[in-house]
């Protein structure tokens, strides 16, 4: 698998090794040094590639602000194992240090160390559940003879995302069901792609071992029940936390799980259905050369009245040397954001079936620039709170629990944008 | 207060301090001194001179303490071998420590240090901790044999920790599992022939029921190790299958790429018509659909995959085309992969979208990109007859946009729907024209000559066009100047009168002023041609072109089950098999997906995948040529019966490997059909039952054409013949060598399998005589790269003698001529598939040596 692991930071151009753990070691240390100018002359030749070779070493790499996780090795490792690897090395150090940067790990070298020894042996990740591994690796140094960590029971246990004991006063299961809509529409107005990606995420507030339970109004279920009265939802591909029983799921659609303590991703989804676009815009730019863009932009909510989108932001490119502009709009307000080459359009609420107006003028300067510029599409940020748009459902989360205490389940929905992208001409 | 602190300490007599803190009494001020070492060590300081200083800190009841110079031995152990031994006492006193954390810590961290003096220290402890009642110990120990048998797999084996190893395959706890299950597979990939993973159907449930309990990554392992077991028939396939299949609803994707590369591999075993293979199919869509969620760099991995299983089985994604749209914040690598899918997945239904997307990402910005989405156009064109012409009309638009390399690009592939659609759409040559002075790159240039050429005597100024380039001949590129030759030389076939003094112009040019040896050659060739033969030169030049094929760039079928194989990994991204990339991998094993359908079934199972394969000539006369080297070798023989030639039986499958089963056996044609002739022998104690036969797909779609004949049950001792008639119009797959020939034979017991190879003379079919003037045309029409030559030594028969012989083995004489003492016999073959051989046989009186001159057409091929 793969032999070596370095974090290694960019400066000015070049780049420095901050830490590096060789796991393996049939290879060279100095072998990384070949990184940085192969990743500079990818930069020249403005390539990139997420996965470089120099002899018969291949680098795969991810890059976290200025900082890039490089993974090594000279076999024919599994390399949706790495990435998928490197991303997680990234949330553990996230969590263990709030947020991962040059600082974090220089002031951090001890603990990263220890990490780096614990998440991955020989090239073979282990465990990588932050949460457990803070039950052991601490940032505190111990001694040995009073209390000194144990490897939990959870680390090699069956349930190897959540310890034993542990205790609440109040128990409470939040859920929050999250739609995120993804949409591509053509500059001739036709809706090219809408996707929902949905995710339900729980904050768990249980003792002891509880066994939960939770009901969808899933379509293929409600056919293998036979209720096909009530209104339900298709969902295309579901993934899960690695808590859910996916052989229950795939045999009786039963979602039943013992969840993590704290916070977690439980699942999520898709769904390729063609709903109308949440929020339509229609949009004139008219590009008038070495003299001025008239910009003109509507909005329309495409919801049921009694739902609200919020914070919306409507992103309208501009040419990158506009200048002196001028914008009228029939509710929110405007803001020019030269740095990004956008008009960002603000409406703190915009309550469903409405229709709004902005124009936008700006100046050009005479003389052209010769750089191309590619057609940019409108963005769009919004979420409507207590909706969903796919119609799902939490029918009930059942909480079982040995002790047979009484938990209470909270579920909140909201609907927000994704990858919102409307082409313009 | 931060760790950072000790990253600034650089005055001068530095180690000197260091070591004074390091043999301080006092344990907080010792720690603090190895936390400096490891922080030098990490800014890539040399502090190797403190080895033994550091080494002395070992003892400490300090866990984290312990932990730094741990990490300091791993560092420098190997720098300082001798003084590593000081550290061994430790090690196996640490070993036996009440905590587990630490016996575990100590055990993974001797494996570490790649000293061979305390490997062997290494081995009690090792064996110990492979037995340690905690769990969390006993995976970092199956770890560390992995670990050990890289540093000295002698060791390992003597110590029977491979054993204790396998063992573990079989613990309660799920992770010891995976991990087992990992060091195994990492053991078995340098030691390809040990036999390691001895797979079994126990075994096989064991790791399937830790894949419901272990961590993403152990489940990573286990499907990994999955994908290398063959299941030995299609139920046991599907069962196997139904249990990974839940695989593809977890989060990660490293999981769902290895449940699917299980799938992928198991899917070849059932049959087709299975509903659940059906419903297999279905399941597999939506996953790989989700994975382009992923991070850019995972949708990438995915997206490359993706690319291999639309080749394999393009039904799985063939109504998903829109979610390969690329987006506008798409990384350019993720945009140019969506973008080959997409083109593998267009077609006539989903057409009209997709000219629409590449037409709009032409427009784009990003160079590369773009040039992609234009050559895409052509593509679709090429692929999907009822488009062309829309595509044709999108590619105008996109000329008249003027920017330099769309027009470039455009022109490259317009030349290659030319070919494809001969005098289809011949009216837009007039706005390529219009281009001609953009054009600065050679491709697009040469392209462009080709057209004017072609299309000579539509264009009313093409030797003015021809001219222009002219001018500058020796500053264009090699192939801007053949093509130009070649134009020029077109345009004079086509229109003698005007331009003559053109076509001398460039045939001085080629020949005189050229240094390039290919370019003066050809102008040679065509300088002759035309003096000596004009209406010759006519029909060379201006012959007939073969129509290109419709998918270009198709990975060859071989490797590409290959690279299913190798689904997630290195291989797969590369699109390259691992031992051209992996060092020392050369003799490793090239994975195979297993034969399909099961066994004893009808011989069309698996037929429909895989395009026939371009059979390379060259390969085809080496045993061809083999083969005929047989027949004359038994020809010096005498009272050889006339007919064909059978070569002896040779065993094929020894009995120690085929649980007491011993198969030998022959081929021959006898009246017209091929036989398989087998001598199966019981040489185990007990019955043998229920044989059925299958071959794996072949060069020549050899496939049986009935059951195998053995009624009786086979007794202990007991010997049968059997003689199995064979078919030819089985799946094709090319093989190397060619004639190689993979059968599985099973029984009640299990099922072998052997490969054995078939003389290649047993395909040559008795309608193989060729009328004398055809032969003549099809041997001129040979090209030298088809021909081989060799010699047949010592064989001492006359030329009808050897006629008659050869006539036995369908192998028929057409001519013959004498020349100065010589005969040479001129022969014609068919094969099977249609495919005709011709060979010229000179001999020579009182000469016991043959030359044999082999060819065939390459056009044979494509009839077939």
């Amino acid at each position: 698998m793969l032999t070596h692991l370095v974090i290694g930071v960019e400066m000015k151009g070049c780049g420095c090794v901050l830490i590096s753990r060789n796991y393996m070691g049939n290879m060279d240390m100095n072998e990384v040094d070949h990184f940085m100018p192969i990743m500079m002359r990818m930069e020249e030749d403005a390539e990139s590639l997420p996965l470089v070779t120099h002899g018969s070493a291949h680098f795969l790499w991810i890059k976290h602000r200025n900082l890039y996780l490089v993974a090594m090795t000279k076999k024919n490792a599994n390399a949706a194992l790495v990435y998928s690897f490197l991303y997680k090395m990234v949330e553990v150090f996230k969590e263990y240090f709030k947020e991962l940067e040059e600082e974090s790990i220089r002031d951090n070298f001890v603990t990263v160390y220890e990490l780096m020894d614990e998440v991955m042996d020989f090239g073979f990740p282990q465990t990588t559940d932050s949460k457990i591994l803070q039950e052991y690796i601490t940032q505190q140094g111990h001694k040995l003879d009073v209390g000194a960590p144990r490897p939990p029971a959870t680390v090699t246990n069956a349930v190897s995302w959540r310890s034993e004991g542990i205790k609440y006063r109040k128990n409470e299961v939040f859920m929050d069901v999250i739609e995120s809509v993804n949409l591509l529409v053509s500059a001739t107005g036709s809706v090219l792609r809408s996707e929902i990606v949905g995710s339900i995420k729980l904050k768990v507030v249980l003792s002891g071992m509880p066994e939960l339970r939770l009901g969808l109004n899933d379509k293929v279920l409600f056919e293998i029940t036979g209720r096909e009265k009530c209104k339900t939802v298709e969902l295309e591909d579901v993934k899960f936390h690695q808590c859910v029983r996916l052989s229950r799921f795939e045999n009786d659609r039963t979602i039943s799980f013992i969840p993590p303590d704290g916070e977690s991703e439980l699942m999520s989804y898709r769904l390729n259905t063609t709903v109308k676009p949440l929020i339509w815009i229609e949009s004139v730019i008219e590009k008038f050369s070495h003299s001025r863009v008239e910009i003109k932009v509507k909005a329309r909510s495409q919801f049921k009245s009694r739902s609200t989108a919020n914070n919306v932001a409507i992103m309208v490119p501009v040419p990158s040397d506009a200048d002196s502009p001028k914008f009228k709009t029939s509710t929110g307000s405007c803001k020019y954001l030269p740095e990004k080459s956008v008009v960002q359009w603000n409406i703190k609420s915009f309550p469903g079936g409405k229709e709004y107006m902005m124009r936008a003028h700006f100046g050009l300067p005479s003389v052209e620039s010769t750089e191309l510029e590619g057609r940019r599409p409108i963005t769009v940020n919004f979420e409507i709170p207590y909706f969903t748009v796919s119609g799902i459902q939490v029918r009930y989360l059942k909480i079982i629990e040995k002790s047979g205490y009484e938990a209470l389940p909270w579920v909140r929905y909201i609907t927000q944008s994704g990858d919102y992208q409307l082409r313009t001409n | 207060m931060t760790d950072s602190k000790y990253f600034t300490t650089t005055k001068k007599g530095e180690i000197f301090e260091l070591k004074a803190e390091l043999n301080s009494d006092k344990k907080e001020k010792k720690k603090e001194a190895v936390k400096k070492v490891i922080a030098s060590m990490t800014v890539g300081k040399d502090v190797s001179a403190l080895f033994p200083d550091v080494v002395n800190c070992m003892q400490t009841d300090n866990l984290e303490l312990k932990k730094l110079v741990y990490l300091y031995l791993m560092n420098y152990a190997k720098s300082q071998p001798d003084m590593a031994i000081m550290a061994v006492n430790t090690f196996v006193k640490d070993c036996e420590d009440p905590n587990p954390l630490i016996r575990a810590l100590a055990v993974r961290t001797m494996g570490c240090i790649r000293v061979d003096k305390i490997t062997e220290y290494l081995c009690e402890p090792l064996r110990k901790c492979l037995k340690d009642e905690d769990p969390y110990v006993r995976k970092t120990a199956a770890v560390c044999v992995a670990k050990l048998h890289d540093i000295n797999a002698q060791l390992v084996e003597d110590q029977g920790f491979l054993d204790t190893l396998k063992d573990l395959i079989s613990d309660s706890n799920p992770m010891v599992v995976a991990n087992a299950v990992a060091a195994l597979s990492e053991i078995a990939e340098s030691h390809p022939n040990s036999n390691l993973l001895d797979l079994n159907p126990q075994s096989i449930n064991k790791l399937l029921t830790a894949l419901n309990e272990c961590t993403e990554w152990g489940q990573i392992f286990i499907l990994d190790c999955l994908a290398n077991y063959t299941p030995r028939d299609d139920r046991e396939s599907q069962s196997i299958c139904e249990r990974v299949t839940p695989r593809l609803s977890h989060a990660n994707s490293a999981v769902v790429l290895s449940a699917v590369k299980v799938l992928m591999k198991f899917m070849e075993m059932l049959p087709k018509d299975l509903d659940y293979y059906g419903t297999l199919l279905k399941k597999l869509a939506p996953p790989l659909v989700t994975l382009l969620s992923a991070e850019p760099e995972l949708q990438y991995v995915a997206l490359r995959n993706i690319n291999l299983i639309v080749q394999k089985r393009p039904e799985i994604l063939k109504h998903e085309m829109k979610v390969f749209f690329v987006k506008y914040n798409d990384p350019i690598y993720v945009k140019l992969e969506k973008l080959d899918i997409m083109i593998r997945l267009a077609s006539q239904a989903n057409i009209a979208q997709v000219l629409a997307e590449l037409k709009e990402y032409a427009t784009e910005v990003d160079v590369d990109f773009v040039r992609k989405a234009v050559r895409a156009i052509g593509r679709c064109a090429i692929k999907v007859e009822q488009s062309a012409e829309r595509c044709v009309s999108t590619l105008l638009d996109l000329i008249q946009t003027k920017v330099n390399y769309v027009v470039q690009e455009a022109i490259v592939v317009i030349k290659d729907i030319f070919r494809k659609y001969p005098n289809k759409y011949e009216s837009v040559i007039a706005t390529l024209c219009e281009n001609l002075d953009s054009l600065d790159e050679p491709e697009a240039r040469a392209a462009m000559i080709w057209i004017v050429g072609e299309y000579a005597e539509r264009i009313d100024n093409a030797d003015e066009l021809l001219e222009s380039f002219l001018e500058g001949f020796h500053d264009e590129s090699t192939q801007v100047q053949l093509q130009l030759l070649t134009a020029i030389v077109k345009l004079f076939l086509k229109k003698p009168t005007e331009t003559q003094e053109l076509v001398q112009q460039v045939l001085s040019l080629a020949t005189q002023d050229s240094d390039n040896p290919d370019l003066r050659d050809r102008g040679y060739i065509y300088w002759r041609l035309l003096s000596t033969d004009p209406v010759a030169a006519k029909e060379v030049v201006l012959a007939e072109k073969p129509l290109i094929s419709e998918e270009t760039d198709l990975i060859e079928p071989t490797l590409l089950e290959e690279l299913i194989c190798h689904i997630g990994t290195l291989a797969s991204v590369y699109h390259k098999p691992p031992s051209a990339f992996v060092e020392g991998s050369r003799g490793v094993m090239h994975k195979r997906l297993p034969l399909g359908g099961d066994i004893g079934g009808s011989p069309a199972m698996g037929a429909g995948f895989g395009a026939a394969p371009a059979v390379m000539p060259a390969s085809l006369n080496a045993p061809v040529g083999g083969g005929l080297g047989d027949l004359f070798d038994l020809g010096g023989g005498v009272g050889m019966p006339m007919g064909a030639y059978i070569p002896p039986k040779t065993v094929w499958l020894p009995a120690m490997k085929a649980k007491g089963l011993e198969i030998s056996g022959t081929f021959a044609r006898r009246a017209g059909v091929i036989q398989m002739e087998l001598v199966l022998t019981n040489k185990a104690m007990s019955v043998m039952t229920d044989f059925a036969i299958q071959f794996n797909r072949n060069s020549f779609g050899l496939a049986p054409a009935g059951p195998l004949q053995v009624l009786t049950p086979l007794g202990p001792n007991q010997t049968i013949e059997v003689s199995l008639p064979l078919s030819t119009v089985g799946p094709v797959m090319k093989m190397d060598p060619l004639n190689n020939l993979q059968v599985a034979v099973k029984n009640n017991i299990d099922v072998f399998y052997f490969s054995c190879q078939y003389p290649i003379s047993m395909l040559f079919v008795e309608d193989g005589k060729m009328e004398r003037q055809v032969f003549l045309a099809t041997w001129k029409d040979i090209p030298n790269d088809n021909e081989s030559q060799f010699q047949i030594q010592d064989c001492h028969l006359n030329s009808d003698a050897a006629s008659n012989k050869l006539q036995g083995s369908n192998i028929f004489t057409i001519a013959k001529r004498t020349v100065e003492g010589q005969d040479m016999l001129y022969m014609a073959i068919k094969l099977s598939n249609g495919i005709w051989v011709l060979a010229e046989l000179k001999m020579q009186a009182g000469n016991p040596n043959y030359t044999v001159s082999l060819g065939t057409r390459r056009d044979g091929e494509q009839h077939y």
